[in-house]
């Protein structure tokens, strides 16, 4: 499908509905690595994910989540490495916990469940990186955009950033 | 004027647009994006060039840090796992910190997933005002230097492990080999000639097992496995797991008194070694020429472990040896090494599941691995080729491509099982006489003297079929087929279906990766491709190195192999072992995590999260401090910390923070 509809901020006319914009953090060594893949093997796949790289996926703060949701993402992508799989032993597994939490956290802040995802895509699933953005481009492309005032969302989001910092470990 | 070398003052960051060719600017719009650089907040310089890692693409940008007094450095090209490298030495060679350096991947993760131009250029933007952010927020940093142990693990005593082993300890450099058999050999052990010179395979083998047996500077650990791997490139510590042979290795001299004074007169329980095709006894020497020539006793069948009253037999021929210790146990032993090369081979498709070519229900259907014993002179036929009832088979069917280029089972091409089916054809026409039929769906014969070796064989007289068999049946619809294994396939050449008699079927079984290749690749730290063998590096670059630094692959664990490609394998996996030994020194990567006591509310969360104990208590201030030794740099005590006091080297909170922002601004 061509994409004809930008991305806010850059340039969208009124009336357009806006692409999602979607904030991906992969870990170094298996979903960075796959989306690598994905490129070399020339898979092609929604231009809506930007990548942060981190080490692993145990790196994830939440904040970085809330952040990106504070700052006009549509939708937050993690990937890291398959359970029991992490380059660093047990990352993944700190990741996932975080994750966990965070999920009930957005979830009373009104960001629908589509909007924040957590997958484990090795450095051979090249194929999984094409297959998880696209369903997910899909789902933010039905939900719309995320429906939080800039500022407002900075006011709201901000203590709950700072809760979150204190309960999660 | 602020000093550009001083990293406090405001950046001054140039932006290099690489065009990879046609890779990028194919359809990222590159002009466009490095004018849209130019304009960012910080950036003195932006440009774009055909391919910025060359030599003059590098020579620009140490150029620009001389003449425009650059402090940060963002390169929109590749991956950063293909050429961050290159581009932290350029600028370490125009005199500013390595780490001042931001990559942007356009390549792998744009121009090459997307079609539309809009978007792509869109997306590269997007990512080149994260990094620029991001960017004059590096500090400098400093990599590690580590001493490096000049030790060498090799796993796996193949053809591949033991060549690395031999290249290596040749060096001078000591060697651990652990092979989990009770003897090294491989799978070449097995095969009676090598293709396609048909140079005998143990006369080329055995001398190299025997040299590996006897080195000075090899120590060599058999029925044994590798339990545990800790550490890091130049300093491992591996755990390594001797199973009981029940035999004193250092005293048993290979005599096989024992075997001959067992109570069982005749072997009773299938011989590994040759596949089930013949006998052994509980104790026994797994092959002649077994290296190391100690004989071992299989508890499962000795009569003394399951009852505690045998005669003993074995004790007394042994004598005054005394090297047979029932009480054996289980040992663990921890060695120190600086590198690793895994050469853990390959096993064969099990034949079973193409169950419509009959393997395990006509007693006449056999592996090539089994025929490879039946035509080899120590095998358990000595080397007559005979069928299970002992008669010699006068017509044989070779079916190819057995688990192999089937979407049913494996979709690869195992490489090898061509050219030894070529071989066993020979051999069997050589040695008997039969008519022989090879079933192939393509021939492929590249390297050297492989496609004469195949003309060869036309001229033999060995017949080739054209087609995938359908199945291998005994229901005979014609006299002729009374008593004989019908092998049904289309002969895509001629355009029929052939109903072809023999007396013996051959299934050229592929190779696979080993039945716990995941369980290796998760102890060693490196990744597994979709199949399961051992990813390297880079598939032309870096063919034998891995992800995990000190951890190299040779041979079959890599993917299917002849013995020529596992021994360039294992020669090169060597030179890289010994290259780092050499190398004395080795630099790691600064992205540790460090504490900021200040801050540090002595809580202890982050003691308890780190997998490599990394961090500890120091009682008297009550602050945790991290052992940058350790650290391996994931960065989970980071996110974990409640009062924010742990940072990580390079990405830092607030790094990543300004490139999320960076990501999501407002253009």
């Amino acid at each position: 499908m061509p994409n004809t509809r930008s991305i806010p901020g850059n340039g969208h006319r009124s009336g357009e509905v806006p692409e999602p914009r979607i904030v991906g953090f992969f870990c170094t060594w298996c979903t960075y690595l796959a989306a690598d893949l994905a490129g070399t093997s020339r898979i092609k796949y929604a231009p809506n994910v930007r990548v942060v790289r981190v080490m692993c996926s145990g790196r994830i703060d939440p904040q970085f989540v809330l952040d990106a949701f504070a700052n006009g993402a549509d939708g937050v992508l993690i990937g890291g490495c398959h359970p029991g799989d992490c380059h660093y032993q047990e990352g993944n597994y700190n990741c996932l916990r975080r994750a966990r939490l965070l999920k009930q956290v957005l979830e009373q802040l009104g960001i629908e469940e589509d909007r924040f995802r957590v997958e484990w895509i090795s450095a051979a699933e090249g194929d999984r990186v094409r297959v998880v953005i696209n369903d997910m481009v899909e789902k933010l492309r039905a939900l719309g955009p995320l429906q939080m005032q800039r500022e407002n969302a900075l006011v709201s989001i901000a203590p709950v950033e700072q809760a979150l910092q204190e309960v999660c470990v | 004027m602020p000093d550009a070398r001083n990293p406090d003052t405001a950046p001054r960051i140039g932006v290099y647009v690489c065009h990879c060719g046609t890779n990028i600017a194919g359809t990222v719009d590159v002009h466009s994006l490095t004018e849209y650089a130019a304009k960012l907040p910080n950036v003195a310089v932006s440009r774009e060039y055909k391919y910025m890692c060359s030599d003059p693409g590098q020579e620009l940008i140490r150029q620009d840090i001389r003449d425009h007094n650059l402090n940060r450095i963002v390169v929109a090209s590749c991956s950063p796992l293909m050429h961050e490298p290159t581009f932290r030495g350029a600028l370490a060679r125009a005199g500013i910190n390595a780490f001042f350096l931001q990559m942007v991947n356009i390549r792998e993760h744009v121009s090459w997933v997307h079609t539309n131009k809009a978007d792509a250029t869109t997306k590269a933007k997007d990512l080149v005002r994260a990094a620029v952010r991001r960017v004059g927020l590096h500090k400098p940093l400093e990599k590690r230097r580590v001493e490096i142990n000049p030790n060498v693990l090799v796993v796996g005593g193949g053809i591949a492990g033991i060549h690395a082993a031999l290249t290596v300890a040749n060096s001078g450099k000591h060697v651990h080999l652990v092979e989990r058999q009770p003897t090294i050999g491989g799978h070449m052990a097995l095969f009676d000639k090598t293709f396609p010179t048909l140079d005998c395979a143990a006369c080329i083998l055995t001398p190299k097992m025997t040299a590996v047996g006897s080195h000075p500077n090899i120590t060599l650990w058999t029925y044994a496995e590798v339990a545990a791997v800790k550490g890091y490139v130049g300093n491992y510590k591996v755990k390594v797991r001797h199973k009981p042979r029940y035999i004193i290795e250092d005293l048993c001299i290979g005599c096989q008194e024992c075997v001959e004074a067992c109570v069982y007169k005749e072997g009773r329980w299938a011989d590994e070694f040759n596949l089930g095709l013949s006998k052994r006894k509980p104790i026994y020497l797994p092959f002649p020429q077994a290296v190391p020539q100690k004989v071992l006793i299989d508890p499962e069948a000795c009569i003394e472990f399951k009852s505690h009253k045998c005669k003993k037999t074995c004790i007394e021929a042994c004598g005054e040896r005394k090297a047979i210790d029932f009480q054996q146990k289980e040992t663990i032993e921890e060695i120190e090494v600086g590198s690793i090369i895994l050469a853990t081979g390959f096993k064969t498709f099990d034949a079973h599941r193409n169950a419509y070519y009959g393997y395990g229900v006509h007693p006449n259907v056999y592996t090539a691995l089994e025929v490879e014993r039946l035509v080899n002179a120590s095998g358990p036929t000595g080397g007559e080729i005979v069928l299970r009832n002992g008669a010699k088979p006068k017509m044989v069917g070779i079916i190819h491509c057995v688990g192999s280029r089937d979407q049913n089972t494996n979709r690869w091409c195992s490489k090898v099982c061509c050219m030894y089916s070529l071989k066993l054809a020979h051999l069997i026409r050589e040695r008997i006489g039969a008519e022989v039929y090879n079933f192939y769906i393509d021939m492929r014969t590249p390297g050297k003297g492989y496609e004469e070796f195949y003309d060869r064989l036309l001229d033999e007289g060995v017949h080739f079929v054209r087609g995938r068999v359908a199945e291998v049946t005994d229901w005979p619809i014609h006299p002729s087929e009374e008593g004989k294994l019908i092998i049904r396939a289309e002969d895509t050449l001629a355009g029929f279906v052939r109903r072809i008699p023999v007396d013996m079927v051959v299934l050229s079984t592929g190779l696979e990766p080993q039945a716990d290749a995941r369980d290796v690749r998760r102890m060693f730290n490196i990744s597994c491709s979709e199949e399961g063998w051992f990813l390297e590096r880079h598939p032309k670059l870096a063919p034998v190195s891995t992800f995990t630094d000190g951890v190299f692959i040779a041979g079959a664990c890599q993917g299917p192999k002849d013995i020529p490609d596992s021994v360039a394998q294992a020669g090169a996996a060597a030179a890289e072992a010994m290259a780092l030994a050499d190398a004395k020194y080795v630099e790691l990567e600064p992205y540790t995590a460090h504490v900021l006591e200040d801050a540090c509310s002595g809580c202890k969360t982050c003691l308890t999260i780190c997998p490599y104990t990394a961090i500890s208590f120091i009682e008297e201030s009550k602050k945790a401090r991290v052992n940058e030794v350790l650290c391996k740099g994931c960065g989970t005590c980071v996110a974990t910390c409640p009062t924010g006091s742990i940072e990580q080297n390079l990405f830092e909170d607030q790094e990543i923070f300004e490139e999320v922002e960076g990501l999501l601004a407002y253009a």
